[in-house]
């Protein structure tokens, strides 16, 4: 045993963590949230020709497999930099598609998503209503309750999220049936599963974002003739929020590596509400100039909760966690 | 990136499981805070020690197995999970010993080690002074040269386990004139029915003697008692507090024992409808997998050769609040029942209450994780 990133892991997560940064990706968000996707579909072919999405699609069809645990790491880079887009939807849908295992489907559309060429957005029994950036993904896919997966036409009007960089459409229900029956459930539960990891992971990126600026801010602004973050109050909570964020880590690990439904809602759970927490310090302790859009640290900040409560809130993620157990022997 | 042992260990896991399931009394031993329930806990170290489970990390030569920590964090799931009985001797092998194993003579580990292990010699710490608690290396209590040794004279107090305890051990002033607190420190360790020493159990909340005042006037101490150079005893101690907060002090193995328990407890006592308490149950569930994962991934970087420093407050904040969370739920769910000082779940709830107070109250602690890990600038306590 070794439960530590390897060597591979953590180089790639370095390197999508040097592309991003190297990637003005805030202009992008803000960009995105105006209805220009241009900026954002520029970060999204690069992080593509990392390999990033291959790794949520099988090898007959361009992908590298399904690796959990390297995506999770990705995502958490992702989360860091605040990328745009439906980028766990996506993988999520490429996750279904390789599971379906309809090689027709497959081929139509998994080459595509993973070149980084196309994006998807999805809705799935057990997720929410809303299909995340209909307006800006090349398919919609939806699964209904009773099995049915289809490539939706129309997406009803546009809803903004408190997230601006979010925008949430209602899919009305028909579109082209591209399979229906078990397989379909069981594919769409395993990518639901998946989508909740890599939200997870986008959530423990987003908080360590927030933390790290709100440490560089502490230092820096001072009061009474001294850094604010020599103050007791102040360091405290800092040292609650790392603690939060430090804790939910250890545990989407083990949810990337068993994809286990428990193991996987204690992970966005725990990831969720630490980010969540993040973010309210964060905005404390930067004081009013923290509570305005036009400092960068708002773009995290408006993240955190939406993605606290996406594919799975955190009420749901204990019942998950308490029903597994409670099944046990 | 892995979560499986190896089959060998699967087998050491096996074999402690086995042995546990024979010999764990099939009812609990009364409180170690008690007089009757010291002498049965050190009975039970006594049979731990005969089948060598007692300190199963230390070397073969003292009475352990030699293993890695992963099979010791493997050993303490099965001991907590079978409801084996609490540690009366865990301040020796927590603290004293891994000081030992880096500071002390041959003669001092042969000497005193093997005792340790068998729990024939019980250890009590002697940190905490009346006006020296967070600010330990403000303390007074002073070694006086004398021939062959060292006297002792001072006052310690919150003394762990040192009401029934035979020998402590602590730090000592032994250069008053040094220029700074920290300096002009020794470790030492001392007989606890020595001539000299006055012994005053003090009571916790529930009123058990879990701690004592020392009261010590020139009590004599041989050199060969005395761990590392003179005035080197800070640095020694140091690195025993970052075991006490780090790996060693609370094994995961026993939240997830009491988040077994605690399930069970909502199975035959939960109220479906109170979805506020389900929801605590499962932050329970949640919270002490999210400690054995982290273990395991400061473990897997003990193993590849780094060293746990300030990372190990936050072991220390994270398990101390879990563990009052964890039992106020229990409480919760027993309703009225839990009112009754003789219940299941009473003294591990008054165990849990003093967590965030020892092993450096958790203020402290967060100063440091905000100071060493964040890197804020050092502020006034």
């Amino acid at each position: 045993m070794r439960f530590l990133p390897t060597e591979e892991q953590s180089d790639f997560a370095r390197t999508l963590h040097g592309l991003l940064a190297a990637s003005d990706v805030p202009a992008a968000v803000r960009a995105w949230g105006a209805g220009d996707h241009t900026p954002g579909r520029a970060v999204w072919a690069r992080l593509a020709d990392t390999g990033l999405f291959a790794l949520a699609a099988d090898e007959a069809h361009g992908g590298l497999g399904l690796m959990p645990p390297e995506l999770a790491g990705g995502f958490v880079e992702l989360g860091r930099a605040g990328v745009p887009g439906p980028v766990v939807e996506t993988a999520a849908a490429a996750v279904l598609l390789t599971r379906l295992g309809d090689e027709a489907l497959a081929k139509r559309f998994l080459p595509g998503l993973v070149a980084g060429e196309t994006s998807a957005t999805l809705t799935l029994p057990g997720g929410g209503p809303y299909a995340l950036d209909a307006d800006a993904a090349t398919h919609l896919f939806t699964v209904s309750p009773a099995g049915e997966l289809r490539l939706a036409s129309a997406a009803g009007p546009l809803r903004t999220s408190l997230d601006p960089a979010r925008r949430l459409a209602l899919p009305d229900g028909g579109g082209e049936l591209l399979a229906t029956g078990p397989a379909v459930t069981a594919a769409a539960r395993d990518a639901a599963h998946w989508a909740r990891l890599l939200t997870a992971a986008q959530c423990l990126g987003t908080g360590e974002a927030l933390l790290a600026r709100t440490v560089e801010y502490a230092k820096q602004r001072t009061q009474f003739g001294t850094a604010i973050g020599g103050f007791q109050a102040v360091k405290h909570r800092l040292a609650d929020t790392l603690l939060g964020l430090e804790f939910a880590r250890p545990l989407l690990w083990a949810a990337a590596l068993s994809l286990a439904p428990g193991e996987v809602a204690a992970a966005k759970l725990t990831a969720g509400e630490a980010a969540y927490a993040a973010a309210m310090t964060a905005l404390q302790l930067h004081g009013a100039v923290g509570y305005t859009e036009e400092l960068d640290l708002s773009l995290w900040l408006r993240k955190a909760r939406p993605l606290r409560d996406a594919w799975g809130s955190p009420s749901q993620c204990r019942a998950a966690v308490l029903q597994e157990r409670l099944r046990a022997p | 990136m892995d979560l499986n042992h190896a089959p060998h260990v699967e087998a050491f896991r096996a074999e402690a499981r086995d042995w546990l399931a024979a010999h764990v009394p099939a009812t609990p031993l009364p409180s170690l805070e008690t007089r009757e329930g010291f002498a049965a806990h050190r009975e039970w170290e006594a049979l731990l020690h005969s089948a060598r489970w007692a300190v199963v990390s230390w070397p073969e030569e003292y009475g352990g197995r030699g293993v890695d920590i992963e099979h010791w964090l493997v050993f303490e799931e099965e001991y907590w999970a079978a409801g084996a009985p609490g540690r009366v001797s865990q301040n020796g092998i927590n603290l004293l010993a891994p000081t030992l194993f880096d500071h002390a003579t041959d003669e001092q580990r042969a000497r005193v080690l093997p005792s340790m292990a068998s729990g024939e010699t019980i250890w009590a710490q002697a940190w905490s002074e009346p006006e020296s608690g967070s600010d330990l290396a403000s303390l007074k209590s002073r070694a006086v040269r004398t021939e062959g040794g060292w006297l002792l004279s001072g006052q310690k107090t919150w003394s762990s386990r040192a009401a029934f305890a035979d020998r402590a051990f602590g730090i000592f002033r032994t250069d008053p004139d040094a220029p700074k607190p920290h300096q002009g420190l020794t470790y030492l360790m001392f007989d606890l029915h020595a001539p000299g020493v006055t012994v005053r159990p003090i009571g916790r909340l529930d009123g058990k003697p879990a701690f004592a005042e020392l009261f010590l006037d020139e009590v004599f101490v041989p050199d060969a008692d005395v761990i590392g150079e003179p005035g080197q005893g800070w640095r020694i101690a140091m690195s025993t507090t970052g075991n006490e907060r780090g790996l060693t002090l609370r094994a995961p193995g026993r939240f997830l024992a009491a988040a077994d328990r605690l399930v069970d407890l909502w199975r035959s006592h939960g109220d479906p409808a109170d979805t506020a308490l389900r929801d605590r149950v499962a932050d329970a569930v949640v919270g002490a997998r999210a400690y054995q994962l982290f273990t395991w991934a400061n473990a897997s970087r003990f193993a590849s050769g780094e060293t746990i420093g300030a990372e190990s407050s936050l072991n220390k904040v994270f398990w101390s609040q879990y563990d009052i969370a964890l039992h106020e739920s229990a409480l919760d769910l027993l309703g009225p029942d839990a009112e009754l000082a003789d219940g299941e779940w009473a003294e591990p709830w008054i165990f849990s209450l003093a967590g965030p107070i020892y092993a450096g109250t958790n203020e402290i602690q967060r100063d440091i994780i905000a100071e060493r890990l964040l890197g804020l600038p050092k502020g006034r306590r």
